[in-house]
């Protein structure tokens, strides 16, 4: 069981309903349902619906978030016409009205431009793929190439916020906090959403902790940031001067005392309180120990190239995202910046694709012969895609790539997701989509899918509305399912 | 069988006081048993049937026309009796006959064709719920206005006779208590309750010689002395001003994210000094509203405006400039419902609100009032420092040390804060489609939700001013309660209403309907006192009653409605650091200022950027290491860690009441923040040549006498710890050495050592942030 819920169920009603945030996606709940009229909440049918709502594909979710939004048309998304019609101007009809953002709304000319990189197809799907990216090539018969993501959001903040939370508003539940109030934890000496930053080279946009919050959910369900410094989790360590040995006495006498409180008041907080303490402890051994890339095997280092041995990095997060997620971890989001090639893309998004590339497929491959990649998906991509056209000066050499939100592609794999596949089609100017388009929604709505949960079950009322992660959209994908 | 449109508590008095009153309880009581509810003997619209509808119904049969299916709607008088479109004979609900009322046919339905809801919606009444919709039907089916939107009258104080009761709330109290056959505890002991009031007005721990002197106090007004001497406390103004910087989203950045910094922190420092000067709720509330369009405003009135301008500014290079704008003057709308109304108008931007009767159109009429004000979306980037062209006043040195004395601002340079100016042109105000601000729709006039109380243009100006005054009218059915309840929430940790940011359809009903009137009513009564109010209530016996639950209590009555028992609420996250630095002796008194960026770990800011604005924690030193909570740093898109770990507002937009968790990361703050082994250290120096350290340090941070138990195991660890470390003086030495507050030289680093992790035991006790 959940130990989160294991503590509280020790408790009581007492907060009964803020408490029920705490993985509700267990039957032992259930013989506590109220006929509750008073509060009449939604997550008395949450828990009599039962969670997870049906038998999952995938327990544990790995996003490999690559954040700026990476170019579709220099990766996933091949389209030559852009390359023979390079320097002429985007036609009226194929912009149709699309709302531009600041930064090239005053641009005078929008000319087009096609990839400065080299495209091949590889695998069963014969899907093209740029030179940039030759290990995700090699592992692309596992891939889903999702070539028709969409947002309404123009810009980074919103576009992610939608991204993560469902809705381009701030204050909503991110999706691994959602994932972590429905299914709660798998090891109890983790949190059940992890997160992971990194930077790349290349011109980066902000990540900040509001996007792994727990918005309305109680706050067990924030997203835990694992860092690379001597402290992989915040306030993990003793302080100097403390031994493994002294804690553990003081963790004991603090139990005794506070037995004593429990005696005298009779408030089962207290006990919950204890037991947090223990929770604590343990993840000062546990996480420091998942957290040690050193006795990894040489394949392993191998394969996700020498840069997981260097902390910080995107190899060495991904890496660990393997090893949180074999352990039980429910969520690992990743970030890496460095993605928002406005300018100067010939010379960043090498950089960016030399830094993620290798480690990205060597997850894959990892899962796989690991036999986790069944029960796991991977996620790679964006917040949106980049204009067909060019931002700033054009030349042979270089250019520059403005915010689309009309279509980006996103890659998944394993988790119940059909491998070697390219879904959806955009035009022959990647500006718009003509066939199968997926918006985040829909997209949320199949990840949840895949996790065994109906997204218009899993539920949270807060503030007289019943929330979700799919807002008040979302179609699941049939096509993509395996 | 149609009832009056307008219920006053008078009739629902006389349903609580009689008949009502066992049913109300009988129900309260049922619904947190584990048992099946019982039926009441008189089922009551309000508190039985609405509920029910709102929860369930509204979404497509209520008041959002849009959504609304079969032209059919539940939650109007005249809808509740209508007749069915289709069938024109039938009708939705008839008085006294179940069987002839085609919505209980349809809930009570076996066939999945006909039920409703229907099984798609993922909703589902219980039988319960279906019993009570047939014997409220049997009854009359009898309607009643929304309980909120009626104005809060006059009641009649109930009179037990009891000794336990110190004044009128006791008495409302109590009368629930004896209806569920429930004992009110005994008054508190005198340290816990001295804690336990420091903690609620001052947000300060008492020290050795305050618990001394009100321990030796005997006479009969000691508590009453100590009452008001907090509220006359400096530091009064601060505890009072967190909850309110939750309401107005302060923040020191601009949000989004190149999240650049901003100086509000002078009208942060104004709502301190309007608390400690005890300004009247409603004269606080129309100068943050309104204080620049009152007759000759000065800068206070001007600075107080600031609370409108609380709200994210974007400097993302890009954005669209309009687009913007109209999230700014959303979210003050957004914000207005909540803070002083209680109200989800954040529902009614893209479509009718579904529960409550907020109209789309209302919506904008009410956005007008702050569609006026001078401004831009988009300014310029990060780098221009002029977000969003916004008016500002400027703080001279004068200004110091005249009307705005209360800003503790030590440099020459010039302050500017924004506050608000409504432009020359008037700004016509669009209703926007589906809430798009590129799609705008018919032009709406200035107004205010009708049905909960519309806006007389006759007798409000068609501004702010006029928006404010209506905020403050006697006739106003929200303003006074919200403010009480959340009042009351402060101190008891649950609201009289427990959903204090929502007094909706969908908001939970009050478990003290007449107290939370009469309390209200007293308020306005006497001049809008906020300080009159608090006295009233933490001089009630309510309050000062023991903590200690009994097994029986929290069997029956688990969430303590019914307030048998006083709460055991953690402090807030402030609050928590505030204990630990005034325990120790570290803390800086100093009110107000600009904020402060204390200990964090390092990276933080560092790793989660964008690269421009804030890139860096440059950690302050000395004083500014030792201030209090409400004086960090926040940086909206990197809130300071370990505040939040303990449920603070990350000030994304306006929050009236925090989460309340207990989880291990809140244990790792606890055990391993340098700030709290810091004072742990401090406190040990200034204690370990006294021959009562254990005693005392228990005291300090404790706040009472310890057990002989609690002494004897506190001195058995400190001895075992001493000998730990005289064997190993290089760990004592590092232990020691924590913290940049000023060392003291301690011969016996052992003993010193050892002495910290005593203290930092009692600081990780849980009694120690919690108040009981």
């Amino acid at each position: 069981m959940n130990p989160f819920l294991e503590n509280k169920l020790n408790v009581n009603r007492r907060h009964f309903l803020g408490k029920l945030s705490l993985g509700i996606g267990s039957a032992a709940l259930g013989s506590l349902l109220i006929p509750d009229l008073f509060s009449s909440s939604g997550d008395d049918q949450a828990l009599a619906a039962g969670l997870p709502h049906f038998a999952p594909k995938a327990k544990r979710i790995i996003y490999l978030h690559q954040n700026g939004a990476p170019s579709q048309l220099e990766s996933f998304d091949y389209k030559p016409l852009l390359n023979k019609m390079a320097g002429q101007e985007l036609p009226e009809s194929i912009r149709n009205g699309q709302r531009l953002t600041g930064m090239t709304s005053d641009q005078k000319k929008f000319p087009l431009v096609g990839s400065y990189f080299k495209f091949a197809q590889y695998g069963k799907s014969g899907a093209w793929i740029s030179e940039l990216f030759p290990h995700l090539a090699s592992v692309v018969d596992d891939l889903c190439i999702i070539k028709t993501l969409h947002t309404e959001a123009i810009n980074h903040d919103p576009a992610l916020t939608f991204m993560q939370t469902g809705a381009q508003q701030g204050n909503r539940p991110s999706m691994g906090a959602w994932l972590s109030y429905g299914l709660g934890s798998d090891n109890k000496n983790l949190p059940a959403f992890c997160v992971l930053l990194s930077r790349g080279k290349g011109n980066g946009q902000g990540v900040y902790s509001k996007l792994w919050t727990n918005g309305f959910l109680d706050s067990i369900h924030q997203g835990v940031q694992f860092s690379s410094s001597e402290e992989p989790v915040l306030y993990l360590n003793d302080p100097s001067g403390i031994t493994k040995e002294g804690r553990r006495k003081m963790l004991d006498k603090l139990s005794e005392l506070n037995s004593m409180g429990y005696e005298e008041f009779g408030d089962p907080e207290i006990q919950t309180k204890v037991q947090q303490y223990e929770m604590a402890y343990r993840m000062q051994t546990s996480v420091p120990e998942i957290t040690d890339l050193s006795k990894e095997p040489d394949h392993i280092i191998k394969m996700y190239g020498p840069d997981c041995l260097m902390p910080g990095t995107y190899a060495a997060n991904v890496l660990l995202a393997r090893k949180l997620s074999e352990s039980g971890v429910r969520f690992v989001q990743i970030y890496h910046q460095g993605w928002d090639q406005h300018g100067n893309l010939v010379g960043e998004m090498p950089m960016q694709a030399r830094d993620t590339d290798r480690a990205s497929a060597a997850l894959i491959t990892d899962l796989k012969q690991r036999g986790l990649l069944d029960e796991t998906l991977v996620v790679w991509g964006g917040e949106f895609g980049r204009t067909n056209y060019c931002q700033g000066d054009l030349s042979k050499e270089n250019y520059g790539r403005d915010h689309h939100p009309r279509c980006y592609t996103v890659l998944m794999a394993g988790g119940g997701i059909k491998p070697g596949i390219v879904y959806g089609e955009t035009d022959d100017f990647g500006y718009n989509i003509v066939k199968d388009p997926v918006h985040i929604n829909d997209f949320h709505a199949t990840i949840l899918n895949r996790m065994g949960l109906d997204h218009e079950k899993l539920t949270f009322k807060h503030l007289g509305r019943r929330y979700r992660l799919t807002d008040v959209g979302g179609k699941i994908v049939p096509a993509i399912l395996a | 069988m149609a009832a009056q449109g307008k219920v006053n508590w008078l009739t629902l008095s006389v349903i609580f006081a009689s008949v009502g009153t066992v049913a109300l309880i009988a129900f309260l009581l049922t619904q947190k048993s584990p048992a099946a509810a019982s039926m009441p003997k008189t089922v009551d619209y309000n508190f039985h049937i609405r509920p029910i509808l709102s929860d369930r119904c509204f979404k497509c049969h209520g008041p959002d026309a849009r959504q609304r299916k079969a032209n059919l709607r539940l939650d109007t008088e005249e809808g509740l009796y209508a007749a069915l479109k289709d069938n024109p004979s039938e009708h939705v609900f008839v008085a006294g006959d179940p069987g002839k009322s085609e919505a209980f046919r349809r809930i009570a339905s076996q066939d999945t064709s006909v039920l409703m809801p229907p099984p798609s919606s993922n909703l589902k009444l219980s039988q319960h719920e279906i019993d009570l919709i047939e014997k409220w039907i049997a009854q009359g089916a009898v309607y009643k206005k929304h309980w909120a939107f009626v104005p809060p009258q006059e009641t009649t104080v109930p009179k037990s006779g009891s000794d336990w009761v110190v004044n009128e709330i006791d008495e409302f109290v109590l009368a629930q208590l004896d209806n569920v056959d429930l004992e009110p505890n005994e008054e508190a002991d005198r340290e816990r309750l001295l804690k336990r009031v420091y903690l609620d007005l001052i947000g300060l721990p008492p020290t050795l010689e305050q618990q001394d002197a009100f321990l030796a106090d005997q006479s009969d007004n000691a508590y009453e002395k100590v009452v008001d001497a907090l509220l006359a406390n400096k530091h009064y103004g601060e505890k009072m001003a967190i909850q309110w910087l939750d309401v107005a989203r302060y923040a020191d950045t601009h949000g989004y994210q190149d999240d650049g910094l901003r100086t509000m922190w002078p009208w942060r420092d104004w709502v301190i000094h309007a608390f400690n000067e005890n300004y009247p709720y409603d004269k606080f509330v129309r100068w943050q509203l309104a204080g620049d369009l009152m007759p000759d405003p000065n800068k206070e009135m001007l600075l107080a405006t600031g609370f409108n301008r609380n709200h994210k500014i974007t400097q993302e290079g890009g954005v669209i400039d309009e687009e913007y704008r109209i999230e700014y003057v959303t979210d003050r709308t957004n914000t207005f419902g909540k803070a002083f109304l209680a109200l989800t108008f954040e529902c009614a931007k893209c479509h009718d609100h579904k529960y409550d009767p907020i109209s789309q159109k209302e919506y904008f009429s009410t956005f007008a009032f702050f569609n006026q004000v001078a401004e831009k979306g988009y300014q310029g980037d990060i780098y221009s420092g002029t977000a969003a062209d916004v008016p500002r006043i400027s703080i001279k040195k004068e200004d110091i040390e005249g009307i705005l004395d209360f800003v503790n601002k030590k440099d020459s340079g010039l302050l500017n804060v924004m506050i608000m100016r409504d432009s020359n042109v008037f700004r016509p105000t669009h209703l926007l489609s589906r809430g798009a601000y590129d799609a705008p729709a018919e032009v709406v006039p200035m107004g205010t939700p009708d049905r909960i109380l519309g806006f007389d243009t006759t007798q409000f100006s068609k501004n702010r001013l006029g928006l404010a005054n209506w905020v403050l009218d006697e006739t106003n059915p929200l303003t006074s309660r919200v403010f009480v309840n959340r009042t009351w929430e402060q101190l008891f940790g649950r609201g009289i209403v427990k959903t204090s940011g929502d007094f909706g359809m969908q908001g939970e009903l009050p478990s003290h309907p007449e107290l939370l009137d009469w309390l209200a009513v007293d308020f306005v009564k006497n001049g809008w006192d906020i300080k009159r109010l608090i006295k009233q209530i933490v001089m009630s016996g309510t309050y000062r009653q023991s903590s200690v639950v009994s097994k029986e209590k929290l069997a029956r009555d688990p969430e303590n409605i019914y307030l048998s028992h006083a709460p055991r609420i953690r402090l807030t996250a402030e609050l928590s650091r505030d204990l630990v630095l005034a325990s120790s002796g570290e803390l800086t008194e100093e009110i107000g200022g600009p904020s402060v960026k204390p200990y964090q770990p390092k990276g933080i800011w560092e790793v989660a950027t964008s690269g421009r604005g804030l890139t860096r924690y440059n950690q302050d030193h000395d004083d500014k290491l030792y201030r209090r909570g409400l004086y960090t740093f926040i940086k909206r898109t990197v809130p300071p860690p370990s505040l939040l770990v303990f449920d603070a507002s990350n000030r994304d937009q306006c929050e009236v009441r925090r989460l309340r968790t207990n989880t291990p990361l809140q244990a790792l703050v606890m055990m391993n923040d340098p700030q709290v082994n810091e004072a742990a250290r401090v406190l040990a120096e200034s204690l370990i040549n006294d021959e009562d350290k254990i005693e005392k340090a228990f005291r300090l941070i404790i706040c009472r006498k310890a057990s002989n138990k609690e002494i004897d195991i506190l001195s058995k660890y400190f001895e075992e710890e001493k000998k730990t470390f005289t064997s190993n003086v290089a760990d004592a030495d590092k232990l020691i050495s924590i913290g940049e507050f000023k060392h003291q030289k301690i011969e016996d680093k052992a003993g010193l050592a050892a002495m910290i992790e005593v203290i930092m035991t009692i600081y990780n006790m849980e009694e120690a942030i919690v108040k009981s």
